[in-house]
């Protein structure tokens, strides 16, 4: 069965989620929050709280809700981005060679206190996974005198899935895409990284998941990101 | 604290009078997109000439910022960050930062909560976790850092407590007592509190006193923090107002791509903002 660049990522997040029992997503995360709604359709505990949600939002207080929630330790999953993204997992979302990117979000206290984070960067190249960020606007661990609740779990690209190794503070190429190889992703990689021997390739979606994804879950997205749905699963979805 | 008086809540006649009565020079704290944004006001400031605004989001910013900045009103934000959401950039925010001419002060989102918070409860900071090790802590002129006093070894950041001059966002409802109605959008009340005087447009007048109803009042912002109101029916397109209207996705693509340049601001402007009908 084929399927969408998107797909794959999407079924990608969901494994990453696991076993986690409440997963946030923020602003304009759409392969994210079609992940974690995927997950939701084999798991109906997963308790989901989309920020954006247009319709039934979760939060009554606001969007401070949801920080107040994190800074309790109530959410298990959240997912940051970056305009960079470095070998230490510090992410940039401010500016980078004269550009200017929208800004930190909340990033830099949601890298603390949700559990893990899963970093989400669709583009794979030298020119976003970079040795250093030219802005840290939020940092991807912390010395001992800060305390720091949760941190990077994992990176996953349009290319391939790493691992974050707490104690090396390196990443480990877990898996790359079918579409793409370990070579391609070290040529596109501008950090350090560690390396299998054999490098695996990610699942790709199974019919079911597909099932899925293009039936209950096209339809919530497509509330929500009314675009992305259009895109990736047409008109119907995005109604 | 400032003097800040019980308002007895004004009425005005429209988004233009509330527009007017917001000076050149003044801090607004606004809301994001997808709370009910002032959007009228917002034109009807651009119609009156506003300058030298310094916008504060709420956390962050999008479509009235990147309209006010494009159209010259804007000296500096203070933000988590601007967006138009599915939209993509911000493109006259955009713009003005990399050209520099916006003075930019970068924040994260529940520094800013904090930040206004503390000015809910009259002290003049709070401290939050996290956030240490980003660039923004030592970028930005307010938040220090101290030792937990509680525990040795433990930095702590705190927000310094921030006082707009100004909030000024849209509602569902006001009503005749000067109270109005904006949910669940629990921001909407922060920057009220917060803010030295505080204009709302609304959707609809209820008559009496929506604090009598005990279904509508959690939803309320008493109006001893309410300055004055005014009218502006669908006056928050092409953003949204849950429950009644939603965003107006095809409008907000139709500005992103002809705010990229220049002079497609200008034809915006021309015919979304400056071009009006009179009454």
């Amino acid at each position: 069965m084929s399927y969408a660049k998107e797909e794959l990522l999407a079924v990608a997040i969901a494994h990453l989620i696991g076993d986690a029992r409440h997963v946030a997503v923020g602003a304009a995360s759409p392969i994210p929050a079609t992940g974690v709604f995927l997950l939701k359709q084999k798991k109906p505990s997963l308790r989901i709280s989309l920020l954006q949600k247009r319709s039934g939002n979760p939060f009554t207080e606001g969007s401070r809700e949801l920080f107040d929630l994190a800074g309790q330790g109530r959410i298990d999953v959240f997912f940051l981005g970056g305009a960079q993204i470095d070998g230490e997992a510090n992410i940039n979302l401010v500016e980078a060679e004269g550009k200017r990117f929208p800004g930190s979000f909340g990033s830099a206290f949601m890298y603390f206190a949700a559990g893990r984070t899963i970093l989400f960067r669709e583009e794979h190249s030298p020119r976003v996974l970079v040795k250093k960020v030219d802005y840290v606007s939020a940092p991807g661990w912390s010395p001992p005198e800060v305390s720091r609740h949760g941190g990077p779990a994992a990176l996953l690209t349009g290319k391939a899935l790493f691992l974050w190794q707490k104690d090396e503070r390196r990443f480990r190429l877990e898996s790359v895409h079918p579409d793409s190889s370990a070579r391609d992703v070290r040529a596109n990689t501008g950090f350090a990284c560690d390396e299998p021997a054999v490098v695996p390739m990610t699942p790709v979606p199974s019919g079911e998941e597909l099932d899925l994804i293009r039936g209950p879950v096209a339809r919530i997205i497509g509330e929500n990101y009314p675009g992305f749905a259009d895109r990736v699963w047409g008109k119907a979805a995005a109604a | 604290m400032s003097d800040l008086p019980a308002n007895e809540t004004r009425f005005l006649a429209d988004a233009a009078a509330l527009a007017r009565e917001i000076p050149n020079g003044a801090s607004i704290g606004l809301p994001p997109d997808y709370s009910p944004v002032a959007m009228e006001a917002v034109r009807a400031l651009i119609r009156r000439g506003a300058k030298d605004l310094k916008l504060l989001g709420v956390p962050v910013l999008g479509l009235c910022a990147d309209i006010l900045i494009g159209a010259g009103c804007v000296r500096e934000v203070e933000t988590s960050a601007v967006t138009l959401g599915e939209a993509g950039l911000a493109p006259r925010f955009t713009a003005a930062a990399e050209a520099g001419t916006l003075k930019i002060i970068d924040a994260t989102c529940p520094m800013i909560h904090t930040g206004l918070q503390a000015t809910e409860k009259g002290v003049p900071f709070l401290p939050l976790r996290g956030v240490l090790g980003s660039d923004l802590v030592k970028n930005h002129p307010d938040w220090k850092t101290i030792d937990n006093p509680y525990a040795k070894g433990d930095l702590i950041l705190l927000a310094k407590a921030i006082v707009p001059d100004v909030a000024l966002f849209h509602a569902r409802w006001a009503d005749e007592a000067g109270n109005v109605w904006v949910g669940r959008r629990g921001e909407l009340a922060t920057i009220a509190h917060a803010s030295k005087a505080c204009y709302v447009s609304y959707e609809e007048l209820k008559p009496g006193d929506m604090l009598e109803d005990e279904l509508l009042a959690p939803g309320c912002i008493g109006a001893v923090y309410v300055t004055a109101v005014a009218p502006a029916p669908r006056g928050a397109w092409p953003l949204g107002v849950p429950g009644a209207y939603g965003i107006d996705d095809a409008h907000l693509l139709h500005y992103a791509r002809l705010a990229k340049t220049a002079a497609g601001f200008r034809q915006y402007l021309d015919e979304f903002v400056l071009r009006t009908v009179a009454a």
